[in-house]
Order: C-alpha cells, then structure tokens, then sequence
C-alpha cells in the first residue's frame, strides 16, 4: 500500500473533526483509532463503522483529483445537436438512410418504421483558442472550451433508458450492483464526517421527464453506508434530518446525550464494537441535523455568484442544484452526481435541445469557473452526458435513442482542455475512430482518481467484483494532461 | 427404505464408534483436505486460468481435475513429492516471468498458503469432489439418550448431533464454548427470531416464573404456532424470491402480487412440507387440477423485473427475463450462484454455459411477455379469499334460480304471440327502425377528422350507401376518427350504434374495432382477435367488449353495438367515433346511431309474411323479437344480468396475482457471450446442470414440474443443504456454511460439514419439516449459549466458525419498526392481505413516472402493520427499510448486508413512525405503568428490553425526564406539537408537559442497541 498525501489529509481532517467534536468525543475517538487499525477485509468492512477511510488505505497511484462531480444529463441528449459537428449530415436531410448502417442494429422506437436522416438542427460553432466545434445553443458552456476535452466515440450496450442509466452507473445492466459513486466511496473513504460522501440531486424541465431510479446510486452488495444519499430542494433536504415537530435543538441534544450514555453503559458489560459504531453513528446523524442546514443555507453567497449562476438558491432549478455541488465539493463530499431530466427529445429535437440546454448551460459554466477562481477545479473531475445519444435518423421531427456513438465531456484535473477525442463515422451513427466505451470511462475516472481500476475490488458471492467488470477496460491516457 | 436412498447414509448408533472431520487432531497437526484446506486457495487464487471455464485454460492446465493435475506427463503435481512439482517451483518462484499466480493477476499467494499447497503435495496431494456436489453423508455417535428421540429408539436425537459434534470439536481445539444465556436473553432471542416481535413484559415475568422442566421447550412451540412465525418466515423467503410490489424497470409501476406473499405466510404457518413449497412454486399450475393456493404459488415463477417501457424490445426483454429467472431459481433452490454462465463457462463451479441456458429452458412454457402493455401483466388472476369465496357461492344459486326460470316463462310468452302480432302489426309501418348516418359520404357531424380519411368512388370500390365509402388497408393497426363533435348526441338507455363494413375476402383484417367518446374513448367492442391491444383485458369489459368472430367477408354487414355494453350510460354526451381494423383492407360506410325504438326491418319483414308461408329464419326472428321485447322476459333479464354484475363487480374486489401459465415452449438458444441479437447458438432444451446428473424422462420434454421433483430427489446433494443451513443462519447470524448464497467452489467451507449433512438428512427425513427443524435447532446447547464472547473466543474465532458462542446482530428492517409499534400498542396485526404504506416523506417519488406518483400514508389500521407488508418500490424502497438494509428486491438476497450508520439514527430519531410510537408508548407508561415517575420507568423498560433498568440507566432517564417536563411546562405548544405527532388519537385527558416529557424518555428507549439488537 502506498501511503501518500492523501492519507495524511484524512489524518488531519480528522484532527480537525475530532477537535470540533463536543460530546460524545471519546467514544468517537476510540472507535476511529480502533478502526485504523482494522484491516481492509471485506468482513470488517461490512461490520459497519463510521470511517472517513477508505478500504484501499490510500490510492493504487498518486491522484490527479479527489472527487467527481457528474452532471448527468437524463434521458439522452442528442450528440448531432451539441457537440458531434456533423456537416455531411446537413447534406443528407430528409434522405434515406443508408441501411448497410442501420440494418441489424438495436433499435427502439423506429423498430419498423422508414428511416430517413435528419440534418442537424442548430449550428455550430467554433469556440475558444482551440476552436472545438460546439453548438450555438451553449452560449456558457461554448467559453468554456478550452478547459474541456470532448469525447465524441462513446458507445454503450443499453437502449432504453432504465438500464442504460444502470450500466453507465454500474457497468452493468443487471440490478443489483454498486454505483460508481459507491465504488470510489467504498475505495477512497470521504473527506467530511458532517456530510455523506456521496451526494444526489435532481431537476427537470426542458422534455420528457423519464424516471430515474435510485438504483443509480444504490450501494448494491456494498455495505449501505457507500449509498448514495439524494438531497431535496423542498421539504427536509435530507431524509430525517429535521427535528420532530415540538422538539428543539437542545431537547434533541439531550436525547442522542441520554441514548449515548445508556448505550455506553451496555458497552461496558458486552465490549461490543457495534454499540461504539451506533454511537458514533448518532452523533454524526446529530451533526448533520446541523450541517445540513448550514449547508443548504445559502444566504452567505454573494449576490455576483448567484448572478454567475443565474437562479435563486434552493429553487430546485439544475443551476441552483450546480450552486449547491460547488458547497458540497467544499465541504469534502468525495461523490456528486446531478441529474437533470429533460433531454429525451422524440419529437420536436430541435426546441427540446435549445430549451434543455438553457436550462442546463449556465449552471454548469457557473459551476466550472466558481470552481476555478477557488482553486478547486484543478482538483475535481467534471463529467458532462447523458446515458445514451440519438439518431442521426428522424422520428418525426425528433430523434430515437442511439448507443452506437455518442458524446460526453469532461473537464477539470487530469483532463486535456481543449481537444476532443474519438470520432463518429460522417452520420454521426457508429463510433469508428477511438472508440470509447462506458467501461474505458470508469476506468479513467478511477485512475484520475489514483485508483487502478483492476484492483478495487469486493467480494460477494465467491467472486471478486469490480465497476469495470471481467470485460476489457483501458484507461483513456490519450484524455489526460 | 428411504435411508437406502441417501448415499452412505449411517444416523445409527454405532457406540465407541466415530467418524467426521470433527474428530481429528488439532488444526495445525492434523492431515489436509482438499475440500477444507487446498480448494478455497486453489479457486480463488488458481482457478481463473486453470480451472472449468473451457475457453481461458491457460497453458492446458486444470487444477480442478486430479487427473490432470497430477498426470505424470505434465508433472504439475507429483503426489508426494513437491520438489518435482512443477506447482511447486512457479509458486516459490521469484523470476516475474514465471511465479504463479502471475503478478498482473493481482492474485498473489500468501506464505502460509504456499506452505499449505507444498505440504498438501507432500502429503499425497489427495483430491476430494467438491463437498456440496457429494452425496450427503450421515454422522454417527456415540452414547446418545433414546429418551431425546420421541420414542424413536435406535436413532440418534439430532439435537444431541448438534451438541455433540460442537462439543467434540471444541473440545479438540480447546476451546472453551460461553456459558448458557441467561432466560431474559433466551425469550428474547427465541421471540425475535421465530417470530419478528419481542416479547411483552407478561410473557417474559411468566417464562421466568414457570419453573418446570419444559418451560423452554413450551415457549418454543408457542412461537412455533403462531402466526407471527409464517410472518417472520415470509420475510426472509420474500428477499429470496425477489417478492415487491412494482416491477421495477423504468416506470416501476405497481403490480398486484400480494396473494403470493399470503401464500408464503400460511404456507410456513400451515409447516407445508418444503417440498411441496418448492413444488407448488415452481410449477403449481402444473400439477394435477391445481387448487387457487397452487396457482397462487406458481406466480413465484413470474416475480422478476418486467418493464412496459415504450421502444424496449421485447426479444431483449424476454432474455433479460429468462437470465434473471435463471439466477434466482439456482440461488433459490440450489445455493448456486450461475449469473456468471450466462455469458462464459464458470470460472470456479462445473456450471457450463449450455447449463445455464438448458435450466432456463425449463421455463419456456411460460405465457409472458416482453414488453407489457401499460398497468398489466398477464397472465393474472383473481383470488378472493373464503368469505368473498361463500359470497359469490350464494350469489351463483340465485342467479342459476333466475336462469331455471327462463323456460317456463318462454312457454307462457309464446302461447299469447299470436295476440301481440295481431296488435303489433297495425302499426308496423310506424315503428320500422331508422338508421341516423352521422357518417356517410361525408362527415356529417360538425366535429375534428383525424387519421386517414380516404373516400373512394362506387366505381373502383364496394359502396352500402351514398356514392363513397372509406378505404382503410394496413399490415397492422390503423384507424380513423371523429371526435370533438360540436352538437354531441344524449345516449338514451337503449341506444345503438352502427357501422356498415365491407371486408376484403382475399385480405380480410385480423380485427375490427368501433370506438365511442364521450371526452374519453374507453368504450369499445372488437370483433375478430385480440391484435388491437387498446384496453385489451383477459376478460371482456365495457373497456373490450369482444363480439367474437369477423363478419362475413365479400358482402355488406352492419356492426352494432348498444350504448351499454360499451359503458355508456343514459345521458352520456358522444363526441366521437372511431373505425379501427388490424391489417387487411376494408371499407368502411355509413355510420351513426339507430333510432331504437322500433322493430327492425327485417323482423318487420318477416311479421309481413304468412305465418305458414314463413321460412325457419323468418320464424325464429319474429319469436326472438317478440320474446324478447316482452315486459316480463326484459325485466327477468334484466335481474339476470343484474345479478351477474353485480357477482363480476365483487369478484373484482378480489386482488390479483401474477401466475404462471403454460403454453407452447419457444425455442431457446445458447446466447453466445450472452448476446441476444445472436440467433447463432445451439438450440437446448430443458436439462438439470450435466455434471449433477440428468432426468431419464425418455422422450418426453421435461417441464417444470420435473424441475421440481428432480430438486426434491431424497439425493440431491444441494436442496437440504442449502435451505437447512439457511435455517441455521436465521438462528445464529451466520450459516454452518458461511456462505448461505454459494455453495459453489467460492463459497465458504462448513466449519461442521458433517454436521450440516446430518441436519439435511434429518430435513428429508422429516418429511422437510420446517417447524420440526427450527425446534430441533433452537433446543440445542449451542443455540442457547450467551452471545457475548470471552475475549479468548474473540482472539481464537472472531467470525464465530465453531459456534463457541451464539452470534449478536441488529435485527432487520421490518422487525425494527415491528419491535417499535409492538413495544408501543401500536402494532395491528392482521395477517396477509394486500400491501400497506407507512408514513414517507413527501416528494420521495418524485423522479417516478408513467404515471407520476404521489404517496398518500394510510390512515387507521393499515398505518401500523408489520413491516413485511410495506409497499415495496423496488427503484425506491421506503427510506426507513433501506436505511436497515432491506434489500431492493431486484434480484435473489440470501444474506442481508448488515450495516450500523448514521442514517439509521435518524430514522430513529426524527421518522414520524417512531415518534409517534414513543408518544403512544408514553400514554401507555402513564396509564398502565404505576403510580410514580420510578415504577413508570421501570414498567417502559422491561416493556423495552424486558428487563428493569439498573440505577445506571436509571437515573439519565430520570433527569432527562425532569428536564423536559421543566420545558414542555414552559412551552406547552411545543407539548402539543410532540404529542401529536401521526394519525393516532390524541390523549387528550393526560397532562400535555407530562406525556412530552415521557415522550422524550420513550424516544430514548426506542433507540437503545439494546432494543433494536438480539443477543
């Protein structure tokens, strides 16, 4: 194991936490010294304890970034609309579409139909020194092309959205498995004891809202622990995290004090270590009653960031949502996914893109440059796409979904700004040149994370399982700096 | 007779004689075996290259085979001699190039693992098959006491097994097993485990106070027979058939399938043979006249994940369906985990790919669907249970009265016809029908056209009326249609409409369909198949009213359909009408309503006509005219199909279940790599895993009901294994096989193998008595021991292997809620029936949708039923259950991850469920719990955790309780506030600062380690 900076992080962080901590501290401290001592079996690990660690004790390789923060961008926006420049397809509107493509392809909603190509329906233009093509409908995203590298080979092997959302979270579309977020939790540990380490949140607005389940952040065979957890925008942002009616901050306070000395009293008679997790447990659940009101009190922002954002904090919106990921990387949240739903553009691709897009452009632009200017942009991987793409063919005035190429970007630590990767052949159907595939990502995303994807592994059901699965998987060196 | 059937089978008493593994030398001097000490290393470390996956054997080399291993032309392993082993020299090799495992494996051996594998070799390097594929085995002992068996001399008490085979071990290892828990702890571990539910304060004073030789023993049976346990058993059965109440893909809308959940209750309560369970469940519907339980149970085979999503194809549906069906029933059943062979040979288990596909092909019999239609998954039925049952039954004579009075009534009509014709033919002009066209060479009606309306000349096409008709051809559905009409039309009670239609004899349509809006369109009939899958139901409704076969084709026919039985009703204003067909070419021609109130023209016709001079037809239509527009006829039938609705309609308050129907099996190929666009692949059919044996059924294709019965074979080696070493793990934290999910090559050696065969034995033996075996395990001393280990046991056995001490673990999700409402009054226990929804925060299923959902929490009873009948959201499971690890029920869960976060805390804490418990548990305390604040304190406590408080304990929750009767004195809003939380009613004659302040105690107890912890 290769201690390293990282490692000393968490040592102080937890200095700094155990010395925040009031009552209930040396519990706290005897559970946290006694789980450093533990080792990395998967059987303590399912024991149950509040650790910050993770269970590699460090990093497979000194990383180039400490946390993810993943716009998912729900219901698959369509790569010929956004950033896959496609001017052959222009060319061949309303034409047939050659069917030595498309024949013995998947296919989902044009299962029968004529299929006939449809040309791009916004412009594109290039942005930035290095002058990617980017379409016009991304007014803030297009200034940020110098910081992105564009993947424009994706492929996946899920065409409906349900399962293809699970294979890009999970590397499979079997139920059952770990999300990435879980994974890297599960591997790298968290950076704050006031929050989860891996945090969801969601919005809409722009197209069809398809379901997205929380099997997308499920832990899976992962103890609970590594589950994502979703934040709201209305009501408690975290599930009981409000005090019952009637009851105050102090009342609450001597209760989890009267459970923890109770439960301290049973520890003496049966030296149990699960009695000095649950103790832990509850004075962290005591502490994000707390933090977690502090976190989504967003009264502190100066009125030129949420300019730079453009909504009002708390509204529920995509930006306000890019507002809060910027509180929670801060604050030490190793995990972030943001979903908006709105891109499943059937019909009416050419409104549905430019609508969705406004919903989402500013926020994430905002997001990048706030993280930036604090510095903190060197240490973060943004990842921007969706589960899928969509046809160069019609559906109507629309486009179906399509797995066969795609895009996705990213930007922040480790990344190549200012290039693109891959290409599709001249439809914008098949990924022909650097093909990319879900796996490869998650295998690059570990690695940014200094994680050797072959080697985070868990053991459940007499098999060593891994994100990337038993399949091939490469890291993509060419994506990084 | 039966013993003769289990390979080696020897229960006898045998005195001075032993035999099993249990009786060696200690560990570290004893002889290797194979299947405890060399194979986990080989197949974890070994087997991934060198093992049964036929296309990665490296270099030509198993491992898994002695005879290959040890083949003296290879000179991998040379029994007795390491040194010539070339196994030997790669594993202590230090060149890169050459050690083994190699180093990209990340598969490194550990030092004491190569000493074992050297030594094993210098040891003869014996191999053994792999124990769970082996026959089982008995076990006999010595010096056992008749008296033990039930009057069964000669046969040893398979408790005594228990203990003896433990004893003998510990003994062997010195180990030094903890002391029998005291009788506080034995009633609490016995309540939670066979029943879910800790016990009262009055049930542990009685058990403590009865001092009699059987106390324990009578408690026991008591849990055993009631109905908690079928309740506790369903709830791990539930996770292990993947039971929910959604379907879990894409929109995870609900299905009903609760009335297998009832069945899994009553069968573990009624102790059905586990045989029988597992027949019934796999092939209910198979068996000779199934009972309604047993097509129930058949609903087993169709609890997977389905999806109705739009655009899905149902091809990779049905193979997603058939995968998921494969991976449960060998989990299930066989403690075998083969999702692996879906795509590639096994790495670690004999299992092949065309195993896989050959076990799945046993359910290619089943009626299912890829992609459903919207809120439907057929095949389903009705279940209503014994009192609706008697209801309908005394609703079916009184309708078969009704029916028997057809006849004489008929009789009576006909000698007065001659009469009504008399009468009713001086006004026949008057009273002819009139057909009111809305449609005909054009739309008459002011209203919106949509679809194709294609008007074709007289001369080019047939023509009924006017000189157009509507053309209407297509390979499958298409329709055009009116709707939004400006004027809409009243429905009268007994109007009809009409259509006249022309159907293409060289290409008739597969289905005609006409439609009515009256602002929606759920009025249909059909005529012809079920292709036109609007509002299609198994049965036929207002929604689907099937007309059953085509018109006649080549000729003009009107279509009729009355306002009532397409859901009309008197005063209903039509906008609309729709002409649907599936495939063919038809045309279609004047369409309206009938003016009703008349004879129809034929029968006026034939009213026309001499009697004698009429033709057979002519007769009939003039007799069924006149009978049935007779007051007493119409209002006979009228109570008839009264009667009949109004049995239908309560026969449809009955819930519905999924079940399994068999139907013409479909072709199944081996998938390569799983893919299922390949149509390339080995076609299979159904066959038990090749290396397991195989059915001799001749030529007959086996079905599952020989699935079934070859599981349920007194010699298979994995059924009894697997559920009785389940069994165990329910009763001690962890299986005699740790790895209750695998029994396979990667699964966890037993710590006592030929204890757990013994137990499988006496299972068969039993007649797979499941009650019988829980009771049989629980009398033992090993189930009986404290759980707090000594600190030796923690140095010498942290996972507990040898069962020196029972286990401790936090009890699952739903006991957690049951032990909260039952502790406080709360709990309402009704058994079965459908799912329940406890309070959730609101917008939790907010990312749902198609359609979207909002979750109202029930009020009343269904608000405080135990946890296993929550409504269970496979993509979102109730915060509270998620949080206690409940698993998603997506796939097979045979062991619960156990985890203890701060998640759980606040669920305690602040989930309105158990802050309206506490409150209710404070009312209780100040009502029932004595007259001061110290007996009030004691009372709650053992009501809890069933033991008085110490004066440790004691006093935190004293000051506590003074603190915050200070407070909610001062602050009596905040009072009220608490003590009202949930739907409960208010205890509004108790002082409000008093029961806050209990409250807040109550809070505190529910949420100790203790109380939601058995030890």
């Amino acid at each position: 194991m290769n201690p390293n900076s990282n490692q000393l992080g968490r040592l102080l962080a937890r200095r700094t936490f155990l010395r925040r901590t009031g009552i209930g501290s040396v519990a706290l401290a005897s559970l946290l010294n006694a789980d450093m001592a533990r080792s990395a079996s998967a059987a303590s690990l399912g024991g149950g304890d509040v650790a910050l660690q993770g269970a590699l004790r460090g990093t497979h390789h000194p990383p180039r970034v400490k946390r993810v923060i993943h716009l998912c961008m729900a219901g698959g926006p369509s790569h010929l609309e956004t950033f896959d420049y496609k001017p052959v397809l222009a060319e061949m509107d309303g034409k047939p579409m050659p069917a030595s493509i498309t024949e013995g392809q998947p296919i989902a909603q044009l299962q029968g139909k004529e299929l006939k190509v449809l040309g791009p329906q916004h412009e594109f233009v290039p942005c930035g020194d290095s002058g990617l093509m980017i379409s016009s409908v991304f007014k803030h995203i297009g200034g940020l092309a110098d910081d992105m590298c564009i993947v424009k080979s994706l492929h996946t092997e899920q065409i409906n959205h349900d399962p293809a959302h699970t294979f890009f979270n999970t590397g499979t579309a079997i139920s059952g498995r770990p999300s990435m977020g879980s994974w890297v939790l599960y591997g790298l540990g968290s950076e704050t004891e006031d929050l989860p380490g891996f945090i969801v949140l969601t919005s809409e607005g722009g197209g069809q809202s398809q379901p997205i389940s929380s099997r997308q952040w499920h832990s899976g065979f992962l103890p609970s622990r590594y589950q994502g957890v979703q934040m709201y925008a209305s009501g408690n942002p975290v599930h009981y995290v409000g005090n019952p009616d009637g009851v105050g901050r102090t009342q609450q306070r001597e209760i989890v004090d009267a459970i923890a000395k109770i439960n301290s009293i049973r520890n003496t008679e049966l030296n149990d270590p699960e009695i000095k997790t649950r103790l832990a447990g509850y004075e962290m659940a005591f502490r994000m009653q707390t933090s977690v009101p502090e976190l989504t009190d967003m009264s502190g922002e100066s009125q030129q960031v949420i300019d730079k954002y453009g909504c009002t904090p708390g509204d529920g919106s995509f930006a306000s949502n890019c507002l809060m990921a910027r509180r929670l990387a801060e604050r030490g949240v190793r995990f972030i996914q943001l979903y908006h739903r709105g891109w499943d553009h059937h019909g009416g691709v050419k409104n549905g893109v430019a609508t969705t897009a406004n919903l989402v452009d500013q926020g994430t632009a905002a997001l990048i440059q706030d993280l930036k200017q604090r510095g903190m942009l060197d240490e973060t991987l943004i990842v921007w796409g969706g589960e899928f793409g969509r046809t160069p063919m019609a559906q109507g005035n629309g486009r179906d979904h399509h797995i066969k190429g795609f895009s996705m970007w990213m930007a922040g630590g480790g990344i190549r700004g200012g290039t693109s990767y891959g290409a599709t052949d001249e439809f914008g159907y098949n990924a022909v040149e650097n093909k990319v595939h879900v796996r490869d990502f998650h295998a690059t995303m570990l690695h940014l994370l200094g994680i050797d994807h072959t080697r985070l592994t868990f053991k459940f059901q007499g098999l060593d399982f891994r994100l990337t699965g038993v399949e091939e998987a490469r890291v993509v060196k060419e994506l990084l700096a | 007779m039966l013993r003769r059937l289990i390979a080696g089978l020897c229960v006898l008493v045998v005195p001075g004689i032993v035999c099993g593994a249990a009786d060696g030398p200690p560990d570290s001097d004893r002889p290797l075996r194979f299947n405890r000490d060399i194979r986990s290393i080989l197949s974890d470390k070994c087997f991934a290259c060198h093992g049964p996956d036929a296309k990665t054997v490296e270099g030509g080399l198993r491992l898994d085979l002695a005879g290959q291993a040890t083949d003296s032309s290879v000179g991998a392993i040379v029994p007795g001699k390491p040194d010539e082993s070339e196994v030997v020299r790669r594993i202590r090799s230090s060149d890169p190039d050459e050690v083994m495992p190699p180093p990209h494996s990340h598969k490194e051996l550990t030092e004491k693992e190569r000493e074992v594998i050297t030594r094993w070799i210098a040891q003869g390097a014996s191999y053994e098959k792999h124990w769970a594929y082996e026959p089982m085995r008995g076990v006999a002992m010595p010096g056992v006491d008749d008296a033990a068996t039930g009057g069964s001399p000669g046969k040893v008490a398979i408790t005594q097994v228990i203990d003896q085979t433990i004893t003998k071990r510990l003994a062997a290892e010195n180990i030094q097993p903890t002391d029998q828990a005291d009788a506080v702890t034995l009633i609490r571990r016995l309540s939670l485990d066979l029943t879910g539910i800790p016990p009262t304060a009055q049930e542990v004073q009685a058990f403590l106070d009865d001092d009699s030789e059987d106390a324990y023993s009578n408690l026991v049976d008591r849990l055993l027979n009631s109905p908690r346990f079928g309740e506790r058993m369903a709830t791990y059965w539930l996770d292990l058939v993947r039971y929910a109440d959604t379907v879990g893909y894409h929109g995870d809308q609900n299905v009903s399938q609760s009335p297998y959940r009832d069945y899994v209750i009553n069968a573990f309560n009624q102790n059905m043979p586990y045989d029988q369970f597992v027949r019934e469940q796999l092939a209910g519907d198979l068996l000779p006249e199934p009972t309604l339980d047993q097509q129930v149970a058949s609903g087993y085979n169709r609890l997977n994940q389905t999806t109705e999503e739009g655009g899905s194809q149902a091809k990779e549906y049905l193979a997603i369906y058939f995968a998921d069906r494969v991976r449960n029933v060998s989990q299930v059943f066989m403690g075998a985990t083969m999702g692996c062979a879906q795509c590639h040979d096994h790495k670690y288990d004999p299992y092949t790919t065309k195993d896989f596909y050959s076990l799945g092909a046993f359910f290619a019999d089943l009626d299912e669907r890829g992609v459903y239609g919207a809120r439907s998954r057929p095949p389903m039925i009705r279940v209503p249970d014994q009192d609706l049952l008697n209801q309908l039954a005394a609703m079916d004579q009184e309708i078969a009265k009704l029916k028997e009075s057809i006849g004489p009534l008929r009789e009576k009509l006909i000698a007065n016809q001659d009469q009504w014709e008399t009468s009713a033919i001086k006004d026949i002009d008057k009273r002819t029908e009139v057909e009111k066209a809305w449609v005909d060479d054009e739309l008459v009606l002011d209203a919106n056209k949509s679809g194709e309306w294609k008007f074709v000349e007289k001369s080019k096409a047939p023509v009924h009326s006017g000189e157009k008709s509507r053309q209407q051809q297509s390979d499958g559905l298409v329709q055009h249609f009116f709707d939004g009409a400006k004027q809409p039309f009243t429905v009268a009670s007994d109007t009809r409409f009409y259509a006249w239609v022309h159907l293409d004899p060289k290409n008739p349509p597969r289905a005609i369909m006409l439609q009515f809006n009256d602002g929606d369109w759920p009025h249909r009939k059909i005529w012809g198949s079920d292709d036109i899958a609007y509002g299609l139901q198994e049965k036929s409704y207002a929604g689907y009213q099937r007309a059953g076969q085509l018109p006649e084709t080549d000729r003009w026919v009107r279509l009729e359909a009355t306002a009532k039985e397409v859901g009309l009703a008197e005063g209903a204003k039509l906008q609309g009408m729709a002409f649907t067909q599936f495939g063919g070419l038809v045309h279609w021609d004047d369409s309206g309503v009938i003016d009703s109130d008349g004879i129809p023209a034929d029968v006026a016709a034939a009213m026309q006509v001499p009697k004698t001079d009429r033709t057979q037809p002519q007769q009939q239509s003039v007799r069924q005219y006149y009978l049935a527009q007779a007051d007493e006829m119409n209002s006979l039938n009228q109570s008839i199909s009264d009667k009949q609705a109004a049995r239908e309609k309560l026969f449809e308050s009955a819930p519905e279940t999924v079940v399994s129907k068999s139907v013409q099996p479909r072709t199944i190929r081996v998938l390569a790599r799983g893919n299922w666009m390949d149509d390339s692949g080995e076609i299979v059919g159904p066959a038990v895993p090749s290396f397991l044996g195989e059915l001799d059924l001749g030529e007959r294709r086996p079905t599952r009901l020989d699935l079934a019965e070859w599981l349920c074979r007194e010699d298979n080696p994995l059924t009894a294994r697997t559920m009785v070493n389940r069994l165990w793990s329910l009763l001690f934290g962890r299986g005699i096989c740790a790895s209750v999910d695998d029994f396979g090559g990667q699964g966890t050696y037993p710590s006592y193998p030929e204890l757990l065969d013994a137990l499988a034995i006496e299972f068969i033996e039993s007649g797979w008595d499941i009650k019988k075996m829980m009771h049989t395990i629980v009398m033992s001393q090993a189930y009986q021991r404290s759980s707090t280990p000594t600190a030796e046991l923690k140095e010498r056995d942290p996972y507990n292997d040898l069962f020196a001490r029972q286990g401790r673990f936090t009890v699952d999700a739903e006991v957690v809620r049951d032990g909260a409402l039952s502790i406080s009054g709360l709990l309402v226990e009704n058994v079965g029936g459908p799912s329940v929804h406890p309070y959730q925060p609101p917008g939790y299923y907010a990312q749902l949708n198609f359609p979207r959902r909002t979750y109202a929490a029930d009020s009343g009873q269904n608000q405080y039923r135990r946890g296993l009948y929550t409504h269970w959201q496979r993509t979102f499971l109730h915060p509270m259950l998620k949080a206690f690890d409940a698993p998603s029920r997506e796939e097979c869960t045979a062991k619960r991850a156990r985890s203890n976060t701060p998640l759980q805390a606040l669920v305690l804490l602040n989930d309105p469920t158990f802050v309206e418990a506490a409150r209710v548990f404070a009312e209780r305390i100040m009502r029932e719990g004595g007259d001061n604040d110290d007996q009030r304190l004691d009372w709650a406590y053992r009501n809890a955790v069933s033991r008085s408080p110490d004066d440790s304990v004691r006093q935190p929750l004293l000051d506590l309780y003074h603190q915050h009767l200070t407070h909610y004195q001062a602050n009596e809003d905040d009072a009220k506030q608490l003590i009202a939380h949930g739907g409960a009613a208010v205890a509004k004659d108790l002082d409000a600062a008093q029961l806050a302040a209990w409250t807040s105690v109550a809070r505190v107890i529910l949420n100790l380690h203790e109380t939601i912890t058995r030890y």
